[in-house]
Parts: structure tokens; sequence; C-alpha cells
């Protein structure tokens, strides 16, 4: 569904991403780990076309992202890093408009926004202006946002950011939920979250792959009993390495 | 084109959610009205004036006309106070969705950067027109007291829309370079300024520099529409300075993309 194909990016000199590659199946939930700085969020921008990459490339169901960039994001739900919000608008009008801009026709927006704000539970608030929601909430109509046009994949930039340990599992069954119907990539620093929800797990440091597994197999591997301790042992190992 | 209107009712109607439009309209008005009082009372106290002179030699009242002594004067002054509250409008465009994050929301969904640019240009051109026409009232005020050539005012405000349209590219330009809303008013009205002010750099040079000062001139090319001469010369300037922005601010994002 998802192919990355030997990315890389540079920022000037500054290489944020070195040849990664991965694919992610059809119906599966890929989960992207890495820590401050790894790459997470160079890498999911370039996914979803916000930027190109200096080599390498992707293809969405066989779309290459650059060269048909119209048709790929369509097929993309994207939750940026800090969610894209309009603050005036009322968190309905908000969805309206990004299902527009996602192509939902004009007959069927309003069951949209909708079928939207149901998954993520937001139906509360659906009048109030964005400026005046929770973090959690803006959080969740962020996530509305990117399931509006039910896309095939969906790319969640540290989705559980800044959410109570309540919304954090809230947002994970929803995330699982999802699943099935979408691919999903999602890249945290919170480990039992991929534990939990994720197929397979992509480790990066430094712009560097280092692991790649599903997470039971990773930990048979690494003979550890929590994704925890695994990740902390790589990171440090790549540290030590350097010296 | 479906994208583009999607673009284009957000933008227009995010400036009367916040006071931005109530802001710059009112303030337009106002310094508007300022000069058209000032005008129209100089004009009656100066026909008052001759009316008292023709009364005293037992002449008749020489002719005195209101399109030039009124009329003329009024439109080179909306035209100056256009540049003022044009990088108002603008300010915000790209400014403030680059600051918030927005912008991301845009160029990851599936509508091309023209379509972005053009909603965005059309939502601020519009605002700028209802703007402009709002001040039909004076001329009215002339209308009704006094008998004005109307042809002359239609052309007068051909060119204030034409000027609106070249000055709301540059400000669009400059807010998708930078992501400070005060920067992007300040800069626009810089360039602004300088296009005005290049008109009278022509008075201090000779031969070529002159007449390209005077060619770049954004104040310069709006002299004949406020005298009611229309020229398609002066109208294409205006055209291809607004669609020359645009394509600017298009490759400003585009290479926003590839930077960032
Ligand atoms: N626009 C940019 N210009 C220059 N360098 C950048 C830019 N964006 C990111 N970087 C650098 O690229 C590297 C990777 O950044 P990225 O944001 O992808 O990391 P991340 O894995 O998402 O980190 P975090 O967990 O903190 O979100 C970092 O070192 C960052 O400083
Ligand atoms: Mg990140």
């Amino acid at each position: 569904m998802i192919q990355i194909n030997n990315l890389t990016k540079r920022y000037g000199e500054f290489l944020a991403v070195d040849d990664i590659s991965f694919n992610v199946e059809k119906g599966k939930i890929l989960g992207f780990l890495g820590p401050n700085g790894a790459g997470k969020t160079t890498t999911m921008r370039i996914i979803t076309g916000f930027m190109p990459p200096s080599e390498g490339f992707v293809t969405i169901s066989g779309h290459d992202v650059s060269k048909e960039p119209l048709l790929t994001k369509n097929k993309i739900g994207y939750l940026p890093e800090t969610p894209p919000l309009y603050m005036d608008m009322t968190v309905e009008e908000y969805l309206n408009f990004a299902g527009l801009l996602k192509q939902v026709p004009n007959k069927k927006i309003k069951y949209a926004v909708e079928n939207a704000c149901l998954k993520v539970d937001i139906n509360d608030v659906k009048n109030k202006v964005i400026k005046a929601l929770s973090k959690g909430y803006k959080q969740r109509v962020g996530l509305a946002q990117a399931i509006i046009h039910e896309p095939e994949v969906l790319i969640l930039d540290e989705p559980t950011i800044g959410l109570d340990p309540i919304q954090i599992r809230e947002v994970r069954d929803l995330i699982k939920s999802l699943a099935g119907n979408h691919t999903i990539v999602l890249s945290t620093h919170i480990l039992p979250e991929v534990d939990m929800t994720c197929d397979e797990v992509v480790i990066i440091k430094k712009g560097k792959i280092i692991a790649q597994d599903t997470p039971k197999n990773l930990s048979k591997k690494m003979n550890k009993s929590s994704l925890e301790e695994i990740f902390i042992d790589l990171i440090s190992e790549s540290r030590s390495e350097e010296k | 084109m479906k994208n583009i209107i999607t673009i284009f009712n957000r933008e227009f109607r995010s400036y009367f959610s916040s006071p931005i439009a109530y802001i710059v309209i009112g303030l337009f008005l106002v310094l508007t009205g300022v000069f058209f009082y000032l005008l129209t009372s100089s004009f009656l106290q100066y026909s008052a004036n001759l009316q008292w002179q023709a009364a005293r030699m037992r002449q008749a009242v020489p002719p005195m006309n209101v399109n030039q002594m009124i009329i003329r004067p009024l439109f080179s002054n909306i035209s100056v106070i256009t540049l003022f509250v044009v990088p108002m409008i603008t300010m915000r465009t790209f400014s403030d969705e680059k600051k918030s994050g927005t912008l991301e929301l845009l160029l990851t969904s599936p509508v091309t950067t023209t379509q972005i640019v053009v909603g965005k240009f059309l939502a601020s051109f519009l605002l700028y027109v209802i703007m402009a026409l709002l001040t039909w009232v004076y001329p009215l005020v002339i209308i009704i007291y006094g008998n004005p050539d109307i042809l002359p005012i239609g052309i007068a405000y051909i060119g204030i829309i034409g000027m609106g349209a070249a000055s709301i590219g540059i400000g669009l330009w400059i807010s998708s370079m930078t992501e400070n809303q005060i920067i992007s008013a300040m800069g626009t009205f810089v360039i602004l300024l300088f296009l005005w002010l290049v008109g009278w750099f022509s008075n201090f040079t000779s031969g070529g520099f002159s007449e390209f000062f005077k060619y770049l001139s954004i104040i310069e090319h709006f002299n004949d529409f406020s005298k009611g001469i229309f020229d398609t010369g002066h109208l294409m300037y205006y055209v291809s300075l607004s669609g020359m922005t645009l394509f600017l601010a298009h490759q400003s994002i585009e290479s926003l993309r590839w930077r960032s």
C-alpha cells in the first residue's frame, strides 16, 4: 500500500533522513519510533507530499507521490505534529472546509462531517469556536480532519501528544478501530502505545533505520520483555558506537 | 474551480470573523470622507466667492468644472489612501497560515498551489472592491447637488480597482515570504510606497531613466484614470503587475516546500 524507497532528505548540508526503505501493507498499522530529531516528521512530510525528497521516492498503491500529487494526496489523511486548525472557525465550519479541500462532494459533506465528529467523539463541541477548545479536543478535531474523506492511508504524527491518559486510551482505541479500512503510519514517543496498537515497528535514529519488525519478534530477538527496553537499548547502542 | 471557491470562501469569511474587515473598511471610509468633506467645502467656498465677485461686477458667473475640482482630486486621494489599507487586507493571507501550520493542511490537500493563490487573491480583491465601491456615496452627493460628467467617475473606479488588484498581488507575494504579519504589512507598505514615489524620481532624472521610473509608478498610471481618460495601456500595467506578483507568490510557496 505504502512503499518507501531509498528515501533521503537533506536540509542544506544536514542529512535528516538517510536512505530509508520500508513498506506498509494494506490495513496494517506501522509504528514509527525514534528519539527527538530522528527524522520522523520529515519522513511523514515527504509521504504526504508536503515536501519532496532529495532522493528516493514514495508510492501510495503504486502511484508516485511526487509525480501524481493530486491523486495520492486524495488517498491520504494527515495529522501533522501541530494540528492545522483555523482558530477563528467553529469545529463544524472547519471540518466542512477540510472536507471540501479533500474533495468530498457537496452532497456528502454534511454526512462526512457528522460521521467524523461521531468517530472522534466531538459532537458536543461541534458549534464551538476552535480556539476555545482544550488541547485534547483540538487534537481530536485534527484527527477528524484527517479521516473526513475516509482516506485509504492515514499518516499521524504523534497523535496522542498532549492528551491525558484517558484520552490517550480513547485515541488509541480509535486508531485501532480505523485500521482495516485504513493503512496507518503513526509516529510516537510513547512505547506502550506501539506495543498495543501496531502490527509493525520501524525504529529510526539520526535518519537511519536501526530496527524493523513486529513488536513480538523484536522482543523475542532482543530477549527483552518490553519494547521500552529494546528502544533504549538500540538508541544507546548506536550512541556508544559513535564514540 | 471548486477548489478555488473553497479557498476563497474560507478566506473571505475569515475577514469578517475578526475585526480586521470592519477596521479596514471603517478607516478607509473615514479617511476618504474627510478628504471629500475638505474638497467640497473648499469648492463651495470658492464658488461662493466667484458668485459674489460676479454679482459685484454685474457679470455672469463663470462656469466651474465639478469634475476637475472635486471628482479628480477625490479619486487621487482615494488612490493614495488605498496604499495604506491594502497592507492591512493582505498581511494575514499567507503569514498567518505559515505561522499556525494550516499551510501544511493546504499543501497536503489535493489542490494546486495556483488554486490556493488565486482563491486567496480573489478573497482579498473582493474585500477591496467592496471597500472601494462603498465610496460611491461621495460621487452620488455630487450628482445630486451638481452636474458632473458620469463617465469619468466610472473610469476612475476602473482605475481604483485595477490599482487595487496590483497592490493586493504585491501584498500576497510579500505575505507568502514571511510568517510575521507585521513584517508582511510593513514590507507591502514599503513596496507600495516605493512604487508610488518612484514617479517623483522621474522629475530628477532624464531620458530613458525618467521614462522607466514613470512607467514603474503605480500612481502615474492612475492619473489618466482620475482624469477620466481610459487607456488600455494603463490597465495592462495593473493587470500584468497583478499577474506577475501572483506568479511570484506561487513560486515563493513552491520554493518553501523545497527549502523547508
Ligand atoms: N525545516 C528544517 N530546516 C532544517 N532542518 C530541519 C528542518 N526540519 C527539521 N530539521 C532537522 O531535521 C532533523 C529531523 O527532524 P524531524 O522533525 O523530522 O524529527 P522528528 O523525528 O520528528 O523529531 P521529534 O520527535 O522531536 O518530533 C532534526 O535534526 C531537525 O533539526
Ligand atoms: Mg516530529
